[in-house]
């Protein structure tokens, strides 16, 4: 199953490469990794998206905690949660096809964020899943490029990652 | 009181002698001289100097192994620092706490690929427990308590300290922390409560109780708790390669070694058990093979540990226990003391019974008609000679299994072996550690042809510390392991597994300055192991050559992925 696993570390230079090292050590999967610094300046923040049975899952959080530079680590799919995910695609945008984009882009909230003579580049936000969705509604032909920040993710409520 | 303001180097000595520190082992280069001239300048601690870097870090790890302190390797950038990645990785399998100092090139030459330039930090990074690269001088002493504390608590393993050149000449005031507070870092210690007593009234209830214990129990000196408890209980308990001297071997309630050379019984037991308590062990797949097979007969699984990711790692755990497994043992026995009086030991006799016969198929017997000389049997008259009470370090291969096997450990921290890397070439300087440790012991290392020559190089070091260390090479001309695989798996075909062109270990041992033997006949074994051993050669390492069978193999075997009650008896061969 995909997770979605928060984590903060101490910000040390090699951090991240401790994490990403565990990762491929082990052959855990990757799916996405993020990671930026915190309203703490002595904290960074990283979300992975990975995924794996139950026991996989459990020995991954297991090995993140037994990093010296890990301070603490979510599993964000143990309870409820918001996951968003930021997008940019520059699309072919000609001719008739220029309001087909704005259409499909207006549907599913994305903001055009620059308009060129050939090229739209549309910014869209949402659960990974549904900007999946957007890509698939678009023609395949006309995509140029995209990039994405992978998953982020919080806790509902009084689901909170903090020291 | 004035600050004292000193250099970057002198800080770096000073710290180890904060840390007590009683052996450096090393080797200089360009990076590493400040340190090295602050070395020559102090007293407190002795520099040990190897022959090769491979070697200072397995002499340090054998260091720790043997006395349960952190020990400490020293070597300079690039080459150095490559040299002892072996022996790094070496301790982080086993969980061995030791520092190693590493010298890097100048901060501002990092990432020019300047000479003698590597990450070293990159390269350590998955074969230490943490390591660090230090910046700044003032960042010196701090980081150095960090990787003592780091190395010696929780799951214990090497921690790296790279610094480079030019902060070693830089200066700052000298202030050793005294205790140290990580909010990343804080290993639990004491063990569940509730978990305590469930898995008390388990082992009570249990009509196949089976206690397994391995590596933790030593390196977590549980070594009596462990011992008083399964007494108290009056179980059948195994060790891991690894675990050997957790429980007197020579007590009545053990059933030797378990897992892929280990005994019938042993191996017997610990597949149709019905409750098993694990002490500090992980079963790895050298101990308990095909996790699906060890299952197949149910069982309930009490794993005590310091490490929570060892817990349902391999096998699912049905009572963990995270904790110090000194302080969770001795929990356990409070926790019994309690409810003694409801504990039927009637209860596992006919399991005791079942073990016996297990037992009685005399799984270690080996033929020995006197014609060559059989390797069993030199360890078994190491064993005799040593009167039990050596420091047995060793290499890896067939010698290594049949010192396990026919050297009867009844203390703990005497076997000193690389069991989970597997590294040829330790056995020397891992005897160099011990020695070191107690001058006054008897430490044989006990080694084949082959592994001996990974760090040969050694035996300078030993002549200059006068190391009176004994080298029994049990002489197959053969990577003997090798050979096996190959017989049993791969038609007989010797691929590369011979061992031509051997020096001619007498006239080599003489040249470093020792004193040589070479034993060809069975009946001479037993005479030169008690002159290797007297008062005369006391001063003195004696390398034996031991001509032993070329085609011996070891037994019990259990093939990689078979199941623990499927091993290859030597009766059936
Ligand atoms: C550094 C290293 N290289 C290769 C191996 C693989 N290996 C395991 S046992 C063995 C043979 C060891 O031969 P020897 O030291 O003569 O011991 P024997 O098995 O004959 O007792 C080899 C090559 C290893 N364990 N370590």
């Amino acid at each position: 199953m995909r997770h979605i696993i928060s984590l903060l570390m101490e910000n040390e230079s090699g951090a991240l490469s401790r994490v990403s090292g565990l990762f491929s050590a082990r052959g855990y999967n990757i799916e996405s990794l993020n990671v930026a610094p915190t309203e703490d300046e002595t904290l960074s923040r990283m979300t992975i998206v990975t995924s794996g049975s139950n026991e996989v899952i459990e020995q991954i959080i297991k090995q993140l905690n037994k990093l010296i530079d890990v301070v603490k680590v979510l599993d964000l799919n143990d309870g409820r949660h918001i996951e968003r995910e930021l997008m940019i695609v520059k699309v072919k945008a000609t001719n008739k096809y220029r309001d087909e984009v704005k259409r499909i882009s207006d549907t599913f909230g994305g903001r055009i964020i620059e308009i060129a003579e050939t090229t739209f580049t549309i910014e869209l936000t949402g659960p990974s899943s549904e900007l999946d969705g957007y890509l698939d509604s678009l023609d395949k032909a006309a995509i140029i490029e995209t990039v994405r920040t992978g998953a982020l993710g919080i806790g509902r409520g009084d689901r909170i990652l903090k020291i | 009181m004035k600050p004292e303001i000193i250099t970057g180097a002198e800080i770096t000595i000073r710290s180890l002698q904060e840390e007590n520190v009683e052996f450096v082992f090393g080797y200089p280069g360009g990076a590493v001289l400040n340190i090295y001239d602050a070395i020559h300048q102090q007293t407190v601690f002795k520099h040990v100097l190897v022959r090769h870097e491979q070697a200072a870090v397995h002499a340090a790890d054998a260091f720790s192994r043997a006395t349960g302190r952190v020990g400490v390797a020293l070597v300079t950038s690039g080459p150095g620092a490559t040299n002892a990645v072996t022996g790094i990785a070496t301790a982080h399998m086993d969980s061995i706490p030791i520092v190693i100092i590493s010298g890097q090139v100048p901060t501002h030459a990092i990432g020019s690929d300047a000479f003698q330039e590597c990450d070293t930090v990159g390269i350590t990074r998955p074969c230490v427990k943490h390591n660090f690269l230090v910046k700044d001088v003032n960042k010196i002493a701090s980081t150095i308590k960090k990787a003592f504390f780091i190395a010696s608590t929780g799951r214990p393993g090497p921690v790296l300290v790279d610094i480079p050149k030019d902060i070693t000449t830089e200066t700052a005031e000298f202030i050793y922390p005294k205790t140290i507070d990580m909010r990343s870092y804080n290993p639990v210690v004491k063990g569940h409560s509730g978990q305590i007593s469930k898995a008390i009234d388990l082992l009570i209830n249990a009509k196949k109780p089976m206690v397994y214990s391995g590596g933790g129990a030593v390196l977590g000196d549980a070594a009596k708790s462990l011992t008083k408890l399964v007494k108290k209980l009056d179980l059948p308990i195994t060790n891991t390669l690894m675990g050997l001297g957790g429980f007197p071997a020579s007590d009545q309630n053990f059933l030797g070694m378990l897992g892929m050379h280990g005994t019938y019984q042993a191996n017997m037991a610990m597949q149709e058990c019905d409750v098993l308590l694990a002490v500090g062990a992980r079963f790895d797949d050298r101990v308990i093979s095909n996790p699906e097979h060890f299952l197949k007969n149910p069982k309930k699984i009490i794993h005590v540990d310091i490490d929570p990711a060892s817990i349902s790692k391999r096998v699912k755990i049905d009572i963990p226990i995270v904790g110090d497994v000194d302080l969770v043992l001795i929990d356990l026995l409070k926790a019994y003391q309690e409810v003694e009086k409801n504990h039927n030991k009637k209860l596992i006799s006919p399991w005791m019974e079942k073990i016996k016969d297990w037992s009685d198929t005399d799984c270690m017997a080996y033929k020995d008609d006197g014609s060559v000389i059989k390797p069993q049997l030199v360890v078994q008259k190491l064993h005799e000679v040593t009167k039990g009470d050596a420091f047995i370090t060793s290499d890896v291969g067939q010698h290594q299994m049949w010192a396990a096997q026919y050297y009867p450990f009844d203390k703990p921290r005497r076997w000193i072996n690389s069991g989970g890397l597997g590294t040829m070439g330790v056995g020397l300087p891992y005897a160099m550690g011990c020695q070191l440790a107690f001058p006054e012991s008897q430490v044989a290392c006990v080694t084949g042809e082959a592994s001996i020559q990974m760090c040969i190089q050694e035996l300078s070091t030993c002549k200059q510390y006068n190391l009176p260390i004994k080298i029994i090479t049990l002489n197959n001309r053969y990577m003997g392991m090798v050979r096996q695989w190959q017989e049993f798996f791969y038609g007989n075909r010797y691929a590369e597994s011979y061992v031509d062109a051997l020096p001619d270990f007498i006239k080599l041992a003489e040249s470093y300055g020792h004193v040589g033997m070479k034993i060809e006949k069975s009946s001479d074994v037993e005479g030169a192991l008690k002159e290797a051993f007297s008062p005369k050669l006391k001063e003195r390492l004696v390398f034996m050559d031991f001509i032993t069978d070329q085609t011996e193999n070891v037994f019990p075997m259990i093939p990689s992925g078979k199941g623990l009650s499927e091993m290859i008896l030597a009766k059936d061969e």
